[in-house]
């Protein structure tokens, strides 16, 4: 036990003195949740919409301020053709372009079906998709109005038929995108430091020379590993500490559930992180090797943790890879408890396979860990 | 010249002796785009959702049925009562519950009106948004094939074009973004990790003290990461060219100068990076730590730009992974030329004289 209390001084001593690392460890990945978290939102907004109106009537210009009036559209000056429109469209200027052509009224008139063109920059396909709809909204409620004066030309009595639908938005009221960021983030990042310093510290040893010094000493196999791992354990949990009081204070997120599970949870979480941190180690002779490994599975762990895009909408061999990664769990589990409030046996799922997870990889850690070469 | 030539020639011998991180180097890149290329999309698609139906009426199954032949939902389970909207949530699959009230063929028929509820799980606001989206534009659907019949009025239709990506994949959006990480963050780590391990390591000082110009040593240690990751890039566009059949609208030529110039940019990052650091470790930090999350949410590879708010708005035209993105996108996807990409070409150009002024300026040639 003595043995691992100095240990873990040492760690803690080299660690508080290299003055280069302590900012990149407690402070960058501060700014980054007070900054990133506000980058991440789908919500579209502002679409520069341009114009082409050859009609020239009260039709159109009637169409033209439905979409003026609407807090979705930034209209542009018309544009004369559809070619300059496009040109803008290339340069990145416009995100959608509405054609009304020349004969738009009279074929309303007419009783005859009349069309309008819609160009999107579809690059973007989910922003496209949303575009289009806000788009076919607002000419739907252009038919709408057309109907009606119909209706009452034909003395039919008034609409019938006419659904509404009231969403409802659960456990986030106004749709808030920092609400479901931050959590994850912050998640993102705890993960980033424990596994990065984990991944480089043993095999950092081994470049420097100082691991054949320790493993001729008595200090046994698994009081080396505590001892190494255990700062960075505790690293994790005061990050996470840091990150939660400003998630409160200056984002003001909900926590909803108890904070002794969410530690709990964590506290474990962290031991799988360890672990491979712990393995890469083993397996690498460098630093550089280590890092490569550690960069590698850190960025198929954020892409594919459902943080930034959604887990259902992947193909189901994606869906079961994502399975193996722990940041999933930590993610679905975070918020869960801080957004929803949910208890002890709601996230079991998620705690049983962590729990399994970190016995696993640590095993595996401790079993390839050689004092012999 | 000669000595510049063997100075190179050791730098490719390390890396070549080293297997298994040039087996990374080159696996890595491929493995990523592969795995995300399919497996990321923003999109929604097959959305588990539940139905709570009070009514259970001719109207009513005609709806449910649209929603469940339509390709953003699939019905999961048919709830009883609304106490167990909570409990549905909790477990976490079920992002949506569509509640439809009482006799609600009736009160269309005789009232003219009916109701729908979208209870959303909102704590993801995309998915959220996008279901009532999308349930909004069914209903519409409906609402019109009913007014057609009684109004006869005249009706307006859409002709949607989607211009530039007209099957909406997500690939298209994707690709470029993924390609745009991987360059970054393999040049500028490797760049900075290679020279502060000479630092470490202490063959810094030989080479200081060596006729060699200072200049020359981090030259020689950049130009044979400028041949590797010119042919990562040239494995991804093969890759994103023949695997998710992204078209090639652009010059090809135009392509690979852009490139090298986004290439050189990121190594000139990772020298800037490396006379920062003193140790291997703080280089990896930097580079990982400071540039990984930052260039994933603000260069526009997942986020719009547009949506952030204006002070990250600004702070994102300091990444030059936003700028290459661009590039990409309007070179592959939109076929244009030089004449309207020339803004972010500068500014990419810039960039690198910015980092390679700094570094040269901080870079101490003499120990402390």
């Amino acid at each position: 036990m003595k043995t691992i209390g100095y240990l873990i001084q040492k760690e803690f001593k080299q660690i508080f003195r290299n003055k280069g690392m302590l900012p990149i460890i407690f402070i960058l990945p501060i700014i980054q949740l007070l900054i990133l978290s506000n980058a991440a939102t789908y919500e579209v907004k502002d679409i520069n919409f341009g114009y082409i109106d050859s009609d020239h009537t009260t039709s159109s210009r009637a169409l033209i301020e439905r979409f003026s009036s609407s807090s979705y559209f930034n209209l542009l000056p018309p544009f004369p053709s559809f070619a300059e429109a496009n040109s803008a469209m290339l340069e990145g200027n416009v995100n959608v372009i509405l054609e009304i052509p020349n004969n738009f009224e009279r074929e309303l008139i007419n009783n005859k079906k009349t069309g309008l063109g819609l160009t999107v920059d579809a690059i973007d396909g989910a922003a496209a998709g949303v575009e289009s709809a806000y788009v076919n909204q607002i000419v739907q409620g252009f038919n709408q109005s057309i109907s009606l004066r119909a209706a009452n030309r034909n003395n039919v009595n008034g609409l019938s038929g006419l659904i509404t639908i009231i969403p409802s938005y659960w456990y986030n009221i106004t749709l808030d995108y920092k609400t479901f960021m931050v959590p994850g983030i912050l998640v993102l990042l705890v993960t980033m430091i424990t596994l990065f310093l984990s991944g480089m510290n043993i095999v950092r040893e081994k470049e420097v020379g100082t691991l054949e010094q320790i493993n001729v000493t008595p200090i046994k196999k698994s009081q080396f590993i505590i001892g190494k791992l255990f700062p960075f354990w505790l690293i994790g949990l005061g990050l996470l500490t840091i990150g939660l009081v400003l998630a409160k204070i200056i984002f003001d997120i909900p926590i909803l559930g108890s904070l002794g599970i969410l530690y709990f949870y964590t506290a474990i979480y962290l031991l799988v992180i360890l672990g491979i941190g712990l393995f890469i180690s083993n397996f690498t002779e460098t630093q550089q090797q280590a890092m490569f490994i550690a960069w590698f599975f850190i960025v198929i762990f954020i892409l594919m943790s459902g943080l930034f895009t959604p887990i259902e909408s992947m193909p189901k061999w994606a869906q079961v890879i994502t399975t193996f990664n722990p940041i999933r769990y930590f993610v679905e589990v975070v918020r869960m408890v801080m957004l929803k409030g949910a208890g002890f046996t709601d996230i079991l799922p998620q705690l049983w396979k962590t729990l399994a997870y970190a016995i696993l990889v640590n095993g595996l850690a401790v079993f390839s860990y050689k004092k012999v070469n | 010249m000669k000595r510049f030539i063997g100075f190179v020639r050791k730098e490719f011998y390390h890396i070549y002796r080293d297997k298994r991180s040039l087996f990374i180097l080159f696996g890595m890149p491929i493995a990523q785009i592969l795995l995300f290329g399919f497996a990321i999309t923003n999109e929604i698609n097959k959305v588990e959702i539940a139905i709570l139906d009070h009514a259970k009426d001719a109207t009513t199954i005609e709806i449910i049925n649209k929603m469940a032949s339509s390709k953003y939902f699939s019905i999961n389970r048919y709830l009883d009562a609304e106490s167990q909207v909570e409990g549905v949530f909790k477990q976490g699959k079920i992002k949506a519950v569509i509640n439809f009230e009482k006799d609600f063929g009736e009160k269309l028929i005789k009232n003219g009106q009916s109701t729908i509820q979208v209870i959303a799980d909102a704590t993801d606001p995309n998915t959220a948004n996008s279901i009532t989206n999308y349930i909004q534009s069914i209903i519409q659907q409906y609402n019109q094939s009913i007014n057609i019949n009684q109004a006869g009025g005249t009706q307006v239709f859409m002709q949607t074009h989607m211009a530039f990506n007209p099957e909406i994949k997500s690939v298209f959006m994707f690709v470029p973004g993924v390609m745009t990480i991987i360059l970054m963050l393999v040049s500028a780590m490797m760049t900075s990790i290679s020279i502060t391990r000479e630092k470490e390591l202490g063959t810094m000082e030989i080479l200081l003290v060596s006729p060699l110009k200072p200049f020359q040593v981090v030259l020689g240690k950049v130009v044979p990461y400028i041949l590797l990751s010119i042919i990562n890039a040239i494995i991804i566009v093969l890759l994103s060219i023949f695997i998710f059949k992204m078209p090639v609208q652009g010059s090809l030529l135009l392509l690979g100068a852009e490139s090298v110039l986004f290439i050189i940019t990121s190594l000139s990052l990772g020298i800037l990076i490396s006379t920062i650091a003193e140790t291997q470790q703080t280089a990896m930090m930097i580079s990982l730590m400071g540039l990984m999350l930052p260039v994933i949410l603000l260069s526009g590879f997942i986020f719009p730009i547009s949506s952030m708010p204006l002070p990250l708005q600004l702070i994102s035209n300091t990444i030059p992974a936003k700028w290459f993105i661009i590039i990409i996108k309007g070179i592959m996807l939109k076929g244009v030329g030089i004449a309207f990409i020339w803004k972010e070409t500068v500014i990419l150009f810039d960039m690198t004289l910015f980092f390679m002024g700094i570094s040269i300026y901080k870079y101490k040639i003499r120990l402390e």
